[in-house]
């Protein structure tokens, strides 16, 4: 089965990072990543920009609304993914508790619907 | 064969029914439709020909052949799925092994698909009810205070979860297990709570939830061999559950542990649990949980009278406790013990910082743990207040006429 791990955190406080913090992040991202493409249950994954970069689209009587910043205001926010291959949900959310963030900040896991 | 006794049939094969016939067909709403189907095959053909050999098998082959059938009908009608359900028939056409073990798993499966920490501990609980325990939605529904329907709707999105993301139908393995298990015997002791003591209503008691978490733990034991937290959580319901002929009055009003008849004990449980509190103290590693409680339970049982009870190891018991899972809660039950031992002012006292603290907002128990010290303690106009506040913060029948009784006492006096 695949699953989207979608990662959120607090941007507010990943912003306060000194240089090494950020460095030591990456290097863990970097392993991890690594570890998943190893194990064959990477899919594909990025990190997104800030939320401040961030544009909402809404098409309303036919008509093309746009909104400056994320669809919601929330506590914690989406700064990236990963798509991965699994056995099961057990196996998506091992996987999930070892993406860096998830000490931080959350990892929804969200199975991709299958269509038959 | 009587209804009622087909009824008894199904109650106790159902679980382990469905648990087989979820593995063999891969699904668990086609495994509880094909179980249904079995069932009214049952009760039709039993009455006249009698109780099969081996009820259980009877069940799981009749239930596979009408799952079977239904995939076949749905390929005629919607002629998609092929390769999916190929898989599934043959999967389900492969003979029914005998061999126990295999079987025995299936219930674990069961309870660990049904107690997977994906879902919230309410959806654990009534998955477990409906489909482990074989309790109708309705049934479920009644613990919940929901209706039918919305109970219905709970448990079918819990079962469409289980299938779309893929929840594992599997015993975890080695590594997993303590903590999964941990989790199962939390869903255990919740039916076990509210069956003791209901949160709200008529009644003080639900027997029958009683009974399905007692019989869950006993599954647990004989399938899961050498776990202290199993035999100790056992113990712990036993020991209490001992207590119930005692525990209300034939008009349904509530009976303290210090005004029980304790000749309407249930020995046999008793002796029971004071063997598997033996055992689950015994076991390597630290003393769990719920075994320390259990063994509190034990010297409660032991005890001739409420006045010649051990009181002095009953507080030391609770200090274990404390120090191995602490909480609130405890603290309270703790603070009750300690005026056992050193008087009401000094428990009140206990109770006063635990409360300053915060950390027992909104818990039911409290004013009236209060209300007790303080009518102990001849502060007549302080109980009365803590009475009337206990009173407002529980929605059980039975406790409000004890508090109302408790006031009038002390009115009289």
């Amino acid at each position: 089965m695949q699953y989207l791990l979608l990662i959120y955190r607090n941007e507010a406080e990943q912003a306060k990072m000194d240089a090494s913090e950020l460095q030591k992040l990456t290097a863990e991202y970097r392993a991890f990543t690594q570890s998943i493409i190893q194990s064959g249950n990477f899919k594909a994954g990025d990190a997104l920009q800030m939320t401040a970069t961030a544009t909402t689209v809404r098409v309303r009587d036919g008509k093309m609304l746009t909104t400056d910043g994320p669809f919601a205001e929330t506590r914690e926010q989406l700064g990236g993914y990963y798509l991965i291959e699994a056995k099961d949900l057990d196996e998506a959310l091992g996987i999930a508790a070892r993406i860096p963030t998830a000490k931080m900040g959350s990892i929804e896991v969200r199975p991709i619907m299958v269509y038959d | 064969m009587t209804p009622v006794e087909i009824e008894k049939i199904f109650r106790d094969e159902a679980g382990r029914a469905l648990s087989t016939l979820i593995r063999l067909v891969g699904d668990f709403d086609l495994a509880e439709d094909a179980l249904q189907d079995a069932v009214a095959v049952a009760l039709e053909r039993w009455p006249t020909t009698g109780l099969p050999a081996n009820p259980r098998a009877w069940l799981v082959n009749v239930g596979r052949n009408k799952a079977i059938d239904r995939v076949r009908r749905s390929i005629a009608f919607r002629g998609k799925r092929e390769a999916l359900t190929h898989e599934l028939l043959l999967n389900a056409s492969a003979p029914c092994d005998d061999d126990n073990g295999m079987l025995e798993d299936d219930m674990l499966r069961l309870i660990f698909t049904c107690c997977h920490p994906s879902f919230a501990a309410e959806v654990q609980v009534a998955l477990t009810l409906r489909t482990v325990c074989g309790l109708t939605t309705a049934e479920v529904a009644r613990g919940f205070l929901v209706s039918e329907d919305a109970m219905a709707q709970r448990l079918l999105r819990a079962k469409q979860k289980i299938r779309l993301a893929g929840i594992p139908y599997e015993v975890p393995d080695r590594d997993a297990l303590a903590p999964r298990l941990n989790g199962v015997l939390a869903v255990v002791y919740l039916v076990f709570t509210e069956g003791y003591a209901a949160t709200s209503g008529e009644d003080l008691m639900r027997p029958d939830l009683v009974r399905e978490a007692i019989r869950l733990a006993r599954l647990l034991d004989a399938l899961i061999s050498g776990r202290g937290e199993i035999k100790g959580l056992l113990a712990l319901m036993l020991l209490h559950d001992s207590r119930r002929a005692g525990r209300t009055t034939a008009g349904g009003d509530i009976v303290l542990l210090e005004e029980q008849d304790r000749t309407l004990w249930d020995r046999a449980q008793i002796s029971e649990g004071l063997l598997l509190v033996e055992e689950a103290l015994r076991m390597p590693g630290r003393p769990q949980s719920y075994a320390v409680q259990a063994a509190i339970a034990a010297l409660h049982a032991r005890a001739p009278s409420y006045e010649d009870t051990d009181w002095r190891q009953i507080v030391g018991l609770y200090e274990v406790l404390l120090r191995i899972s602490p909480s609130p809660v405890i603290e309270l039950n703790h603070a009750a013990a300690v005026a056992m031992v050193d008087g009401p002012a000094r428990a009140l006292d206990l109770v006063n910082a635990l409360e300053a603290r915060g950390g027992l907002k909104g818990y039911e128990l409290l004013p009236a743990v209060r209300a007790d010290l303080l009518r102990r303690l001849g502060r007549r106009d302080a109980a009365r207040e803590a009475y009337l506040k206990a009173t407002a913060a529980t929605q059980l029948e039975p406790l409000r006429r004890y508090y109302a009784r408790r006031i009038a006492e002390m009115d009289r006096n």
